[in-house]
């Protein structure tokens, strides 16, 4: 098994942080945090994947066959339905803040401080 | 009696789904009533959990999949007085909230009733649970119910600010989390709590054990708001509208300290058991910084909701250190400080509801003596922060009493005067408000406090209609509750013994995987606060009032030093300086602990 999934995952994380700490645009920022949860799509599967192994559909497989870890694919299409949701209300979020403060540039948005 | 343990998530989440699927045609009231009711009846089967579970944990296995051979296949609530205990306080700030609410969100129809609802499901599910994956979703779910609910009142600024710095901080958080689980999954195989601690026990931490244990602390560290991720909180629960900023402060963040907890002593303290000192050296740490921090910062608000955000963050450090202690003394007292303070928070966030709902403004200097007239919302301020303050002998002083004489009797003798310092900088700041607004004590201007610019008028909604009892019954009702914890007889003994329950491991996964009783632990002694305990609590109380007075002297020379202008200067606002504060404290924690836990 390869380490390039993990680096890569490793390094969707640190883009997209990189992203959203420098972001000035509302809509940017939420596919920057998109990047940042794809990292641990990436992550999820390659901990559930085995070398040669076949998609862990059990009919029409011969018993014994190799299949991948389908606890971790459970665990990613959960976590893809709520990354969805989150980026969803932050785009709604962004909308609101175009119509109503007239700017989606997270730094302008700013009232409370100290 | 197990069938009672889904139910009290079950309830609000379908209660929510009937709302939303028929509450078009029911009459305005009935969502009111619905969720009061769903509200005080998912606290009635909490509160029933807390005496169920208190001789061994109720283990529910979902869909009957039970452990075979020590394997567990299925999702288990596993449910301890502690856990029912914090779902119980979850339940009585609901209902509050729903009838400080009554009439509330008229013109919005019932959506605001289904986000609440889902929201308290949530957060049920979270304190409940035995499966580390679940708590990742619990967690999810209540933290977008909670961006929602934050943004609820979205036409001003302030409220998207405080919204999306909510959501995004938070998400990140949740990330952390779940690369956290990720690893701990594929060196395990095992997502149950029960079997991811026996699967660790045994073998010293290496280092992915420790880069996930880091995450997973991290990722609730964040959601607890604790020094240096707390940044969001402060700008997310001063926004929030009043029947959700109660929930808010009074159980969402906390709930990050009992999950800390949680995955400490099932999970991590195999590997990680090996260095107590170390694992205590940080999780103080982390909590004496953001009890000193939120305490100061507290003391230097004007915003009322948002001096309510600071006092929540430095309370949270203090629960932090009682989790940090590592010892029964230290997590019993942790979680009833949670409970008797919740309970406080609430109160006074309903309190401060009234102030907006009757004066129309959150300023505390700008409604200097326009309180006159609110004289029982003056008496919950009052009773509120000298309770705050850990005044013995009520709720909040016997907890406090707790955390303290643990760390007395762990060699840690210089931890009760930093905690008492946070919660006389907290209290006074409390005071200071309740002089200033009910009295009409002091200056009508202060340069050592921040104000904030926009005012928030849409709390008024509804007010002219909304009679005084409404409001006011929910508030006095928390006051009481939390100030009166301390007198429920033998609680300090059987909350310490739940503790030590919930702290042995190995009875846990015999309880959870082979369905074997905990075998009973012998009972801790019968705790009186003492002496010292007394004498922090009262010097608590009176340099709570002390420093109130000092600071409502008419003419004093400024305090606006420079250290105050820096710390203020961190509370940018700004979405990207919270994100890289999170970096490097995350940075910051992950190599004290790949220096120390090896």
């Amino acid at each position: 098994m390869s380490y390039a999934p993990y680096a890569l995952a490793g390094w969707l994380f640190v883009i997209g942080l990189y992203g959203v700490v420098t972001s000035r645009h509302l809509i940017h920022l939420a596919l920057c945090l998109n990047v940042m949860q794809s990292s641990t799509y990436v992550l999820l599967l390659a901990i559930g994947y085995r070398n040669r192994g076949t998609a862990p559909i059990y009919k029409g497989i011969k018993g014994g066959a190799r299949v991948v870890d389908p606890v971790v694919q459970a665990l990613t299409l959960t976590d893809v339905v709520v990354s969805v949701t989150v980026v969803a209300l932050i785009l709604a979020l962004a909308m609101d803040a175009r119509r109503r403060a007239g700017t989606a540039d997270p730094d302008r948005l700013v009232e409370l401080q100290g | 009696m197990t069938a009672l343990v889904p139910l009290a998530v079950a309830l609000p989440l379908v209660a929510a789904a009937a709302l939303t699927a028929f509450g078009h045609f029911m009459h305005p009231r009935a969502d009111d009533l619905v969720a009061i009711a769903v509200a005080a009846a998912m606290t009635v089967i909490a509160v029933l959990l807390v005496f169920r579970s208190s001789r061994h944990d109720l283990v529910y296995w979902f869909g009957a999949w039970s452990p075979r051979h020590g394997i567990g296949i299925g999702v288990s609530f596993t449910v301890d007085p502690l856990g029912a205990g914090i779902a119980a306080l979850i339940g009585v700030l609901a209902t509050a909230s729903l009838v400080f609410a009554w009439r509330y969100f008229d013109d919005v129809g019932t959506l605001f009733h289904v986000l609440f609802l889902i929201f308290v499901g949530a957060m049920t599910g979270f304190a409940l649970t035995g499966d580390l994956f679940n708590m990742f979703v619990w967690f999810e779910l209540m933290s977008v119910s909670a961006y929602a609910l934050c943004g609820y009142l979205v036409e001003q600024p302030r409220v998207l600010q405080g919204a999306l710095n909510f959501a995004i901080t938070n998400s990140i958080g949740a990330l952390m989390v779940l690369a956290g689980i990720a690893l701990l999954y594929g060196r395990t195989g095992a997502l149950n709590l029960a079997e991811l601690g026996k699967a660790l026990a045994g073998r010293p931490a290496d280092g992915l054990v420790i880069v996930a244990f880091v995450l997973l602390v991290v990722g609730f560290l964040v959601k607890a708001g604790a020094v240096p991720f707390h940044f969001w909180l402060s700008d997310a629960y001063a926004v929030a509208p009043t029947p959700v900023a109660v929930l808010f402060a009074g159980v969402l963040s906390d709930l990050g300290f009992h999950a800390i907890a949680r995955i400490y002593w099932d999970v991590f303290s195999g590997p990680v058991g090996a260095h107590p000192g170390a694992v205590r050296g940080l999780l103080i740490g982390i909590g004496v910084l953001t009890a000193l921090v939120g305490g100061v910062m507290c003391f230097l608000q004007a915003d009322l909701k948002r001096l309510m955000a600071f006092l929540t963050i430095a309370h949270g450090g203090i629960f932090l250190v009682g989790v940090g202690l590592l010892t029964p003394g230290g997590l019993a007292g942790s979680t009833l400080y949670l409970i008797a303070d919740g309970l406080l928070k609430g109160a006074l966030f309903l309190a401060i509801g009234i102030v907006l709902v009757r004066l129309h403004s959150g300023d505390e200097l700008w409604l200097r003596g326009k309180g006159r007239s609110l004289v029982p919302s003056g008496i919950v301020f009052c009773a509120c922060g000298l309770g705050l303050a850990a005044l013995p002998p009520f709720g909040p002083f016997l907890a406090k009493s707790l955390i303290e004489e643990s760390a007395v009797r762990l060699g840690y003798g210089w931890l009760p005067p930093l905690l008492t310092l946070a919660t006389i900088l907290t209290g006074a700041a409390v005071l200071r408000a309740t002089g200033r607004i009910f009295l009409g004590l002091g200056p009508g201007d202060d340069p050592l406090l921040t104000r904030q610019t926009g005012l928030p008028d849409d709390e008024e909604r509804g007010g002219p209609r909304r009679r005084s009892t409404v409001l006011l019954v929910p508030a006095v009702t928390l006051t009481v509750l939390g100030l009166a914890l301390s007198f429920v007889p033998q609680i300090a003994d059987r909350s310490t013994h739940h503790a030590a329950r919930f702290e042995d491991r190995t009875g846990y996964v015999a309880e959870v995987l082979a369905g074997k009783e905990q075998a009973p632990l012998p009972r801790a002694a019968a705790h009186h606060p003492t002496t010292g305990s007394w004498l922090y609590g009262a010097a608590s109380a009176l340099g709570a009032l002390g420093l109130a007075g000092v600071a409502l002297r008419p003419r004093r020379r400024s305090l606006v030093v420079a250290p105050i202008r820096v710390l203020k200067a961190f509370h940018s606002g700004a979405i990207g300086d919270y994100v890289t504060w999170l970096t490097v404290g995350t940075a910051t924690f992950g190599g004290l602990a790949a220096l120390l836990l090896r």
